[in-house]
Order: structure tokens, then C-alpha cells, then sequence
């Protein structure tokens, strides 16, 4: 028989296991999480009684059809939830269960990984108080929590007017929404309009909405600090050259996401650098086949896309397999997929013009600022091991331990590369990035013993 | 339910389905410090990625804050036994 392993339970990766099952196969899932959804469709603990409505608002139907078609699932899938997947060698995918390790020899592999918030570190970043901007709203899906009673929303994209919204609806208004992209920026946004007017119009109307709630909302901001003793008590900004602190009890800080792409690297894909989101991301065909011919790659930890995207590439990629394995395939379904996903690709083009990673504030970013969170390494650092001779991310990794850590560069990889390639006068795309290296979340020692 | 557990010695108050990051949390405003001397931290992540809410159980597991749940009467503490 023949061993399939889906790493991720989102959308992308129960999409991919519907599909698999309805050709027959039975999967082995891997999730991290203790529960399906994965990052949007995060489901709450059991005993917790909120309505889907109030968990996932205007996307509240989706979640519920994604969460039905997984359940429907059980039984015909082997689910492993709270399970990591930690290593990939040689056709073999590691893992780690509640300390107990073992490792899958598989003979086709869907990675479906998601995504991490992507972090430009502002002083006072590590403040207790301050939290990811996925992390805030994850409290809040999960827990009902809030940080504060008055969060300040920092970054930019999407999620920081959803979240806004969000903390709305549950009764708490927020210090303000402050921007790092400037508005005649986002007016680019209006470019997606023809590919999915429907986002746009949801995004339109929670702006609306901040304005009608008196939220201050300000764009085209240099984030300056994050104030507090020890706990936060204000945000500091510049905005058309003027300083501005705003009283704040909590912070919710994020520029977007960054792919999970760890496992992929480790499978061997190659890598190509994204000029647009300024990312490496792993190379793959439009049904998310590699050239490995054993892996495949959906969803947000090939390149963000969304969560409608990553329903569209789990399926595209389970047909792709079952089509590599010479299963029959609904050549109707796939086609009409494929240009689901043409369409969804204009938009995202459109989003990421008009939410851009703020890359050159890392440029004026003050030596004292800390970038590695898990280590405290600053910005001085890595501009000092620049001028020691450091010519790109590994070698500034090995003189500095930067992306050591034990987040292993998830929250500092971008601004790493940010800072490098300012401090070199070096396009961005010379820096290379930091390789990721087994076991890509830490593990205790013992549990690496016995799996040797 | 309302349920309690200790941190460090000291005890936290807690419902249900609370995690040990959230209780700790709402008690009080930090969860642990940093190793590296440069103060206090409350976790960032919250989906287990960031690795900035570890603690360790009184059979020296390693827990993530973010992601555990509180049982009553667990015992938890914010230095690394290894390092103690
Ligand atoms: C915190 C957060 C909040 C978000 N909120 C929103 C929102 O409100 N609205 C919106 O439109 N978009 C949101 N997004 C974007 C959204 O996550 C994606 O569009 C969508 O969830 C992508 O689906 P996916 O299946 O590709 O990945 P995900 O939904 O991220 O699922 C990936 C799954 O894989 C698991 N996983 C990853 N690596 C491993 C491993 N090595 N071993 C085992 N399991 C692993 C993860 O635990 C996770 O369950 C959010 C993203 C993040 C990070």
C-alpha cells in the first residue's frame, strides 16, 4: 500500500485528505495542533460555547463546512493531532507525540505547513504585553482574551483592521490602528476589486467601522517604541516627521506572514526568491508538484496566499498525487480549481501591493534594538558581524548565533536579512537566508537520543 | 470550573479550559523572565512557534504555556531544571 502523509490540519491540508479519501486512499495527518482548523479556523476548547459567527464573523460558513468535511473524515484517516513533524530525511518524516518520537516512511507527502506572523522588531518588542498579531487574535478565538483593555494594533495588512474589528465586536476599543503603509499606497488595493470584490468590500467596511467607533487609525507610520516598566504603557510613532505617543496597555504587532517552509527545505526543494513579498519560497507547479516527484506543497507554507487558496491548493495537490499515481481525476473539477486559484493570484498581487513588508525600516532601526528575541541579539550585532566581513545570512549566523535560537529564526529571519542587506549596500536577495536545520522546533534532549 | 495550580510556589486561580499562559496572564503581567537578563516576557505567539512560554512541570517536562492546559493542582515553575 502506498503511505501518504499530510503534515497540517488547515484548510489546505483537510482539503487534501477530502480528496484523498474520496479516491480511496487513507492519509496519515500530522498537526501540531491539538484540533483541526488550523490557523483561521481555529476551533476553541471543548466546553467553550461560542457561536461560529462569533468565532470566525463574515467567514463563519467556511469554517463551519471545513470543520464538518474533517469530522466527516474520522475513521477514514489515520489523525494524529498533537503531533509535530520535526525532521525529513531520505523519505522519512520524523516526529514527536507528547515526547514519544517515530518516524514515517512515507511514499508521497503533502506539506500543508501555514504560516507564522512576519515580524519587524521595534524597541520594546519583548515587553510583556506585546503579542504577534496572529497570537492576539488567537487569544481571542481561543481563549476570549484580550492584551489590555486598550491594545494598540501595529504593522500593517489585513489582519491588523480585522483584529480591530474583532476586538470591537467583543467590546474593547482599541488605542488605534497604526500603519506602516502609507494610505496612498493601499489605494492600490483597489486593483483586486475585479478579482474578489467581496474581500475588499468586507476590509472597506471594517474600516468603516474603526471611523464610526472613533478609532484612530494612522497610516504611513515609523514605529519608534513600545514603552512600559516592565509592562507596556505606550507606543511611540513618527508620522510625517512628527514624534506621537499614544497611551496603550497591550500591543498587537505583525507585517504579514511568512511561510513555514522548514520541512520543505529539509525535503530538498529548491528555493527561489519572491521579489514581491521579498520571501523564499519553495518552488513548486501550479498543482503544488516539486521536481522531488514524492512531495508536494499547499497552502500558506508554499507562499501566502489565504485561506480560500489554501482550500484550493489541498485539493489541487491531492489530485496532483493521485493523477502521479495514475488514479483517475475529475479533469472538470481540476480546471475549474486552477482558474479558482488564477483569480485568487491577482487579488493576492493586489494585497501585497497594497500592505507591503515595510523592508527599509530596518535600515533606521537603532543599534540597541533587539532582533533575536530568543537570545537578545540586536541590530548592532548583526551590523557588526556585517562589518567583520559577514557576507550573507549563514556566515552572519555563525559569527552572531542570529536564527540560532530556539525559534530557529521564525520571528527574526526577515528582519535578519532586512538589517544584512542594508548594512552590506547589498540587493536582498544576496543575504540568502537562514537554513533551517533538524529538529525544526525544539525538542528535549532524551526524545533526540531515542530516536537516533 | 474554577481551578488552581501553582507557579513558582506561588497560587494562580484559573477556569476551565484557561491555558497556563492566558491564567498566568491574567493574574498578573509577566510569565516568566528572560535567560538573558533583559527582563520579564509574556509569550508572543501563541500557537507554539515562538518558544518564549516555556515552563516545566514538577517531573521537569517542558510545558508551552500557550498551548497546555491547566489541570488542577499542577505544579509549574519558570526556571529550567537543568540550568538549577
Ligand atoms: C495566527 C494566525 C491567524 C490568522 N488569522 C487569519 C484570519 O483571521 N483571517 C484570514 O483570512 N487569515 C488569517 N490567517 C492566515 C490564515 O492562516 C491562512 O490563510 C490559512 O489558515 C492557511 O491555511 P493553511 O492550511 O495553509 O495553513 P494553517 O491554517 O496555518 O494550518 C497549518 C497547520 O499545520 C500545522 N503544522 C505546521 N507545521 C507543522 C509541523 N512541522 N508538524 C506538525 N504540524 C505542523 C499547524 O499547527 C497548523 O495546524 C492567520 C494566520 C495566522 C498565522
Amino acid at each position: 500500500m502506498t503511505t501518504i502523509v499530510i503534515v497540517g490540519a488547515g484548510p489546505a491540508g483537510v482539503r487534501a485528505a477530502e480528496c484523498l479519501v474520496a479516491a480511496g486512499c487513507r492519509p496519515i495527518i500530522l498537526d501540531e495542533n491539538d484540533r483541526s482548523g488550523g490557523q483561521i479556523y481555529r476551533r476553541q476548547p471543548p466546553g467553550f460555547v461560542r457561536s461560529a459567527q462569533t468565532l470566525y464573523g463574515t467567514e463563519a460558513a467556511k469554517a463551519e463546512a471545513l470543520h464538518r468535511s474533517f469530522d466527516t473524515l474520522a475513521g477514514k484517516v489515520d489523525y494524529r493531532p498533537g503531533t509535530i513533524a520535526w525532521g525529513l530525511h531520505a523519505g522519512v518524516i520524523h516526529t514527536v507525540k507528547a515526547g514519544r518520537v517515530d518516524r514515517i516512511a512515507f511514499d508521497r507527502l503533502i506539506l500543508a505547513t501555514g504560516a507564522t506572523d512576519r515580524i519587524m522588531p521595534v524597541a520594546g518588542w519583548t515587553r510583556p504585553g506585546v503579542f504577534s498579531m496572529g497570537g492576539a487574535q488567537i487569544a481571542l478565538k481561543f481563549q476570549g482574551c484580550v492584551p489590555g483593555r486598550r491594545p494598540a494594533l501595529v504593522g500593517t495588512g489585513p489582519l491588523l483592521y480585522l483584529l480591530a474589528n474583532q476586538y470591537l465586536k467583543a467590546g474593547v476599543t482599541p488605542a488605534g490602528v497604526f500603519d506602516t503603509t502609507p494610505f496612498r499606497r493601499q489605494l492600490r488595493l483597489v486593483g483586486g476589486l475585479a478579482w474578489d470584490p467581496r474581500t475588499l468590500l468586507i476590509g472597506l467596511r471594517y474600516r468603516l467601522e474603526l471611523v464610526r467607533w472613533g478609532v484612530p487609525v494612522r497610516c504611513g507610520i515609523d514605529p519608534l517604541a513600545i514603552e512600559g516598566d516592565p509592562a507596556v504603557t505606550g507606543f511611540v510613532y513618527a508620522k510625517s516627521g512628527k514624534r506621537h505617543v499614544i497611551a496603550c496597555d497591550g500591543v498587537a504587532l505583525g507585517h504579514g506572514l511568512r511561510s513555514e517552509t522548514q520541512l520543505a527545505e529539509l525535503a530538498g526543494v529548491s528555493f527561489a526568491f519572491d521579489r514581491r513579498t521579498r520571501q523564499w519560497l519553495p518552488q513548486r507547479d501550479e498543482e503544488g508538484r516539486t521536481p522531488l516527484g514524492t512531495v508536494y506543497l499547499a497552502g500558506d507554507g508554499a507562499g501566502i496566499g489565504g485561506a480560500d487558496v489554501a482550500e484550493i491548493e489541498g485539493k489541487l495537490a491531492a489530485w496532483a498525487l493521485l493523477h502521479d499515481l495514475n488514479a483517475a481525476v475529475d479533469d472538470g473539477e481540476r480546471t475549474r480549481a486552477l482558474r479558482q486559484l488564477r483569480r485568487a493570484a491577482r487579488f493576492r498581487a493586489a494585497l501585497d501591493a497594497g500592505f507591503p513588508w515595510p523592508h527599509d525600516i530596518a535600515a533606521r532601526l537603532d543599534d540597541g534594538v533587539v532582533v533575536c528575541r530568543c537570545e537578545t541579539l540586536t541590530a548592532g550585532e548583526l551590523r557588526r558581524v556585517a562589518a567583520e566581513g559577514a557576507p550573507d545570512l549563514g556566515r552572519a549566523k555563525a559569527l552572531s548565533r542570529i536564527g540560532m535560537g530556539r525559534c530557529q529564526g521564525r520571528y527574526c529571519g526577515s528582519a535578519c536579512a532586512e538589517i544584512l542587506s542594508a548594512a552590506l549596500g547589498c540587493d536582498i536577495a544576496d543575504v540568502g537566508r537562514l537554513r533551517p536545520q533538524a529538529p525544526t522546533k525544539p525538542l528535549h534532549v532524551d526524545d533526540v537520543e531515542a530516536s537516533l | 470550573m474554577p481551578l488552581s495550580f501553582r507557579v513558582d510556589g506561588r497560587e494562580v486561580l484559573a477556569l476551565e479550559g484557561d491555558t497556563v499562559l492566558t491564567a498566568v496572564l491574567l493574574a498578573g503581567i509577566r510569565l516568566r523572565e528572560s535567560e538573558f537578563g533583559d527582563g520579564p516576557r509574556s509569550g508572543f505567539c501563541l500557537m507554539r512557534a515562538c518558544q518564549d512560554c516555556w515552563m516545566w512541570t514538577d517531573h521537569n517536562d517542558r510545558i508551552q504555556a500557550c498551548a497546555t492546559f491547566v489541570n488542577q493542582g499542577m505544579v509549574l515553575s519558570t526556571r529550567n531544571p537543568e540550568l538549577t
